[in-house]
């Protein structure tokens, strides 16, 4: 199966592990990402108000380009995800945006939302599905107490992310089982890192990563996924003393897989 | 007093929110991480909007300490949305001339080797314009 793929700013930046496990993982589940032929930064967090309509094109020209080659788009960092989704919805919800960003553009062919974008979990589950995942496991983490980090972006707004269950999601513990580990449930697992507060204000970012990561540790966890940079950095730089370790969950694809150490 | 009138149609517009619609459960701010960091805490944010009271929203620094993370959005059983007004308000700040929070020039500062490239393009997103 092919897909088109947005890796995003920060995978071809500072995450290159998370986007490089990505792409070896896939090709091992016989699934193609083709990079999209160019793609912009989309901005990092969506914009709210309904007049911010420049803010949203970088998204939307992503959208239209995924629509034009006519393959599903894959994500894989959790705030891309939340920004190219979202601009998708609104594209084919609101008629004002929708006229404006078409105006705008002007495409060859209007644009109202036609693109699939889906995150690469989302691929896991519902395209390849995790039944075929665990047979191609070699290297088993079995015995391993993994705990899922969600954060916000990948589930919130539930009604427009339609990833899983906002208050109650299960894709992430899904795919710690199908590597053969076992899923850890605690009560932070889908409250907010602490985002980009880090800039504003160290502390407070430091106190949401000391709430999650301690959650984690009072259930047991020995280790922490997360898809996202941004989570990534609050649960590691912002983290006390002795937190519980976390990792791209990837990274733990590709080693179950056997193909972290391919050269791509 | 026309000048509080037009500040808040403005954030009802931009931000499609009805603060009518709260029932003053407080549920939203009960789910929200930023909660002590907070002056004004969601469901205030609700209320004073509907009030009118958009200058003093405008001066707090509540408008920086929120982490768009829509926990008070996902959570309130009136779909009230709260976190766009939060958002609304703070645009209304930085879209003035001048009044940007937080500018290129405060990065470099602010760098660190493990920062994420997204950390950066979101603040810049959220603080200024
Ligand atoms: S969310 Fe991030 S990493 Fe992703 S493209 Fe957008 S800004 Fe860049
Ligand atoms: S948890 Fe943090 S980085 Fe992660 S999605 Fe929420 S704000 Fe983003
Ligand atoms: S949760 Fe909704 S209804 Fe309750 S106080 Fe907050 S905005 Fe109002
Ligand atoms: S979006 Fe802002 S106000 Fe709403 S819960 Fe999150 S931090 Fe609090």
């Amino acid at each position: 199966m092919r897909y088109s793929y947005y890796p995003g700013c920060t995978l071809k930046t500072r995450a290159k592990e998370l986007d490089r496990y990505a792409r070896l993982s896939a090709a091992a589940l016989g699934a193609e990402l083709e990079e999209l032929p160019e793609w912009q930064c989309c901005g990092a967090v969506y914009p709210m108000a309904k007049d911010e309509i420049a803010t949203r094109l970088s998204a939307v020209r992503a959208l239209m380009s995924a629509r034009d080659l006519g393959t599903t788009l894959v994500t894989v960092c959790s705030a891309c995800h939340n920004v190219l989704k979202r601009a998708n919805e609104d594209l084919k919800a609101d008629e004002n945006f929708r006229t404006k960003v078409n105006n705008y553009v002007a495409p060859e062919v209007p644009y109202a939302g036609e693109a699939k974008v889906i995150h690469y979990l989302e691929m896991l589950r519902d395209e390849i599905g995790f039944d075929a995942v665990k047979e191609k496991v070699v290297n088993s983490f079995k015995g391993k107490k993994i705990a899922a980090y969600y954060g916000c972006l990948l589930l919130r707004p539930g009604k427009v992310m339609a990833f899983d269950d906002p208050e109650n999601p299960r894709v992430i513990e899904d795919f710690i089982a199908s590597i053969g580990a076992t899923p850890v449930l605690y009560g932070q697992r889908n409250e907010c890192c602490g985002a980009y507060v880090t800039l504003e204000d160290k502390a407070q970012a430091q106190k949401s990563a000391r709430r999650i990561l301690d959650s984690a540790k009072a259930a047991g966890a020995e280790m922490i996924v997360t898809a996202c940079p941004l989570c990534m950095y609050n649960l590691t730089a912002n983290a006390p003393e002795g937190a519980v370790p976390v990792k791209y969950f990837t990274e733990l694809l590709a080693e179950a897989l056997g193909v972290k150490e391919v050269q791509a | 007093m026309s000048g509080h009138v037009n500040l808040k149609d403005t954030v009802l517009e931009i931000s499609g929110v009805n603060p009518r619609k709260c029932m003053q459960c407080g549920k939203c701010s009960g789910t929200c991480p930023a909660y002590g960091e907070m002056e004004y805490h969601p469901h205030q944010f609700v209320t004073m909007v509907d009030r009118g009271q958009i200058e003093k929203l405008m001066a707090s620094p509540s408008l920086y300490r929120c982490l768009a993370c829509m926990a008070c959005l996902e959570r309130c059983p009136r779909g009230v949305e709260p976190a766009k007004l939060v958002e609304a308000v703070r645009l209304l700040v930085i879209r003035q001339q001048g009044q940007n929070h937080m500018t290129g020039d405060d990065i470099p500062e602010k760098l660190d080797p493990e920062l994420p490239q997204q950390a950066i393009v979101a603040a810049l997103r959220k603080y200024g314009k």
